[in-house]
């Protein structure tokens, strides 16, 4: 038999086996085992969902905000040069200058938790274990006036928490609020009397490459 | 040359700081013959490179300054921060891989592909894990060209004209062709469950970067790519794994894609409550504003790439939306008064970018350049102070309005504002 003859029969045969297993599943993957799962199923909802048993008070957060955070985010969480302020900023969404903290924007503390378990500190993440991040969460809570200074954090007053901003948000709204901008038919000729230059990027001159940009804190 | 384009060439060498263009230094006066013709050049007299001294090929040495730039007063640290596109120096549609913006949370992850697992999981029916080397013996393999846009692209622009160049101002933008498996091949195969209404996508780099994304646009076009136009992924996107999401936001398209849980709700994880929401005038916010609306900018002229010369030349620019395909582009040269459709040439895909072209007759007049992107579902990409009335100028993401490109009598071209 040649070899192509060998090979189409081999592959016809493939066929006609994998043709009825449509319902069957192809031996692709394995199963997840728990402990892997478990491993990297760190995420946590707002409802609690997620969150390893452990707890962490203000007071321990303070040290450990100190020795792993205050580098970046300032001694009082107001942020070091272009590093992000995490407290603060109440009342300033409305303003020329919105500061996005966990108490003037964030709507859960679930997100607190989640992100300094996954990505804080910047550069040595997953580093801190449960209780630390409870530690650090309950500080920030502490630091925006969600609790007070004896507060202590745990899996089991997690879902007691709540956000100022928690009612801040609603759901991408553009197609209703933003309507107008469907079904136009755009003018093509003589649109405008007049036009005048409003504004120039020159007179800023932040671009890279033309000189150098200022420092922004 | 006439002292016109010798204007306009030093203008655009003072203002770019780049190296003398080889014509300025060539000085061929009109009425003798050109030196580059009548002398025999040392590449036609000596042998060049062999084969394989460049086992992977670079562009020409003349190209060097073709390059992904940053805006270094941006953000605290490169390793979370963005480098962009530089789009005046392209063409067609398709984005070279080296040259595709980046945006890191945590730094590039140099991820070997025998030790990348991705693990499929929650609300389903057999939680699994997949090596690189079984993905891509599954079948249903494909291949597809999407664009993908950082929601904060042009978000530097909402106060006013900032910077000058469209690799600043529109260059979180690329558009590639991948090759990889539709997400529903994985999750069929996993079983989802009839609760299972969110998926948690997880990258596996040090920030663990998460989002949410709905059920139904998982099964509708996601895909996990591990090759980008026809070579695999690069680390800055992803390598060896990354999701897409074509059409909307580019912080949901996973890098080194890890894992992926099915849920019956949203997470609101940090980059999709703290960041990537969409502030208001009043003080509350849009969030899960994930499609990327109708958006175009003209590449050419612009303030990195001014008009070389008066005379023929060609305008040149790229129209996208994550609505579906785009159908017309208008250009301007007056600041609004007058469009006219320009010709759009090259492959017109559903949420790709399009190349479109105008070619005009520049007498050395003032030009107040502008394009307007129109999508298959009728929208028309608005004005900048359209877009500020309906969400003032806090908003930072999803700033599709259009932009001006002024090109003075010198040839400078500049990034303004106009009424």
């Amino acid at each position: 038999m040649s070899r192509s003859r060998s090979f189409a029969l081999a592959f016809a045969t493939l066929l006609a086996a994998s043709a009825p297993a449509a319902a069957q599943l192809l031996p692709l993957g394995r199963a997840a085992m728990p402990a892997e799962i478990a491993a990297w199923d760190i995420d946590v909802r707002p409802d609690g969902q997620g969150l390893p048993a452990g707890k962490g008070s203000v007071k321990d957060g303070e040290r450990l905000f100190l020795e792993q955070c205050a580098a970046c985010h300032g001694e009082f969480g107001e942020g070091a040069g272009r590093w992000p302020p995490v407290a603060g900023g109440r009342g300033s969404l409305k303003s020329e200058n919105p500061e996005k903290t966990p108490g003037s924007y964030w709507p859960f503390a679930s997100t607190i938790f989640d992100y300094v378990r996954r990505a804080m500190p910047f550069g040595n993440a997953q580093s801190l274990g449960p209780d630390d991040v409870y530690a650090i969460t309950a500080f920030l809570l502490f630091m925006t006036d969600v609790v007070g200074e004896d507060f202590v954090l745990s899996n089991a007053n997690f879902a007691s928490v709540k956000l100022p901003n928690a009612d801040g948000f609603r759901d991408d709204d553009r197609e209703t609020a933003e309507k107008q901008f469907w079904g136009r038919e755009p003018c093509m000729k003589d649109c405008k009397t007049e036009v005048k230059v409003l504004g120039h990027a020159r007179a800023l001159d932040v671009t890279p490459g033309e000189k150098k940009g200022p420092k922004v804190d | 040359m006439g002292s016109e384009d010798r204007k306009l060439r030093l203008g655009r060498r003072g203002f770019l700081g780049a190296a003398a263009s080889v014509l300025a230094a060539a000085g061929a006066r009109a009425d003798a013959p050109d030196p580059a013709i009548t002398e025999v050049q040392e590449w036609a007299r000596v042998l060049g490179d062999g084969v394989a001294t460049r086992p992977y090929g670079k562009p020409s040495q003349f190209e060097k300054h073709v390059v992904r730039r940053d805006v270094e007063w941006l953000t605290a640290s490169r390793e979370s921060s963005v480098s962009f596109t530089p789009l005046h120096e392209l063409d067609g549609i398709i984005t070279p891989n080296g040259l595709c913006f980046e945006r890191h949370h945590a730094g590039i992850a140099e991820i070997g592909p025998q030790k990348h697992r991705l693990m499929v999981h929650g609300l389903v029916e057999r939680p699994m894990v997949f090596t690189m080397a079984e993905l891509r013996r599954f079948p249903g393999r494909t291949n597809r060209i999407y664009f993908l846009e950082c929601a904060a692209n042009s978000g530097m622009e909402w106060r006013g004209a900032q910077l000058n160049g469209c690799q600043f101002t529109h260059g979180m933008v690329h558009n590639v062709m991948y090759t990889g498996l539709p997400l529903k091949a994985l999750l069929d195969h996993c079983g989802v469950r009839t609760n299972g209404k969110w998926l948690l996508v997880e990258g596996g780099d040090a920030s663990l970067m998460t989002r949410s994304i709905p059920l139904d646009k998982a099964m509708k076009d996601c895909m996990v790519a591990w090759a980008m136009n026809g070579e695999a992924l690069r680390p800055e996107q992803g390598y060896p794994l990354r999701l897409l999401v074509p059409g909307w936001e580019g912080n949901m398209w996973i890098k080194w894609l890890r894992r992926i849980e099915i849920g019956d709700q949203p997470w609101h994880q940090r980059e999709e409550t703290s960041k990537y929401t969409d502030l208001l005038a009043d003080g509350r916010a849009r969030r899960f504003t994930w499609i990327m609306d109708a958006k175009s900018v003209v590449t050419s002229p612009s303030p990195q790439a001014p008009p070389a010369a008066k005379g023929p030349n060609v305008l040149s620019g790229l129209a996208w939306s994550g609505r579906g395909t785009i159908k017309r582009v208008d250009v301007t040269l007056d600041g609004g008064r007058n469009w006219r459709p320009a010709r759009i040439d090259g492959p017109v895909l559903p949420l790709s970018l399009v190349r479109f072209y105008a070619e005009f007759d520049w007498s050395g007049q003032e030009l107040l350049i502008q394009s307007r992107a129109i999508d298959e579902t009728g929208y028309v990409q608005p004005t900048k102070g359209e877009l500020r009335q309906v969400r003032g100028v806090n908003s930072i993401y999803h700033n599709n309005g259009i932009q001006t490109w002024l090109v003075r009598a010198d040839g400078q071209t500049e990034n303004v504002e106009i009424s």
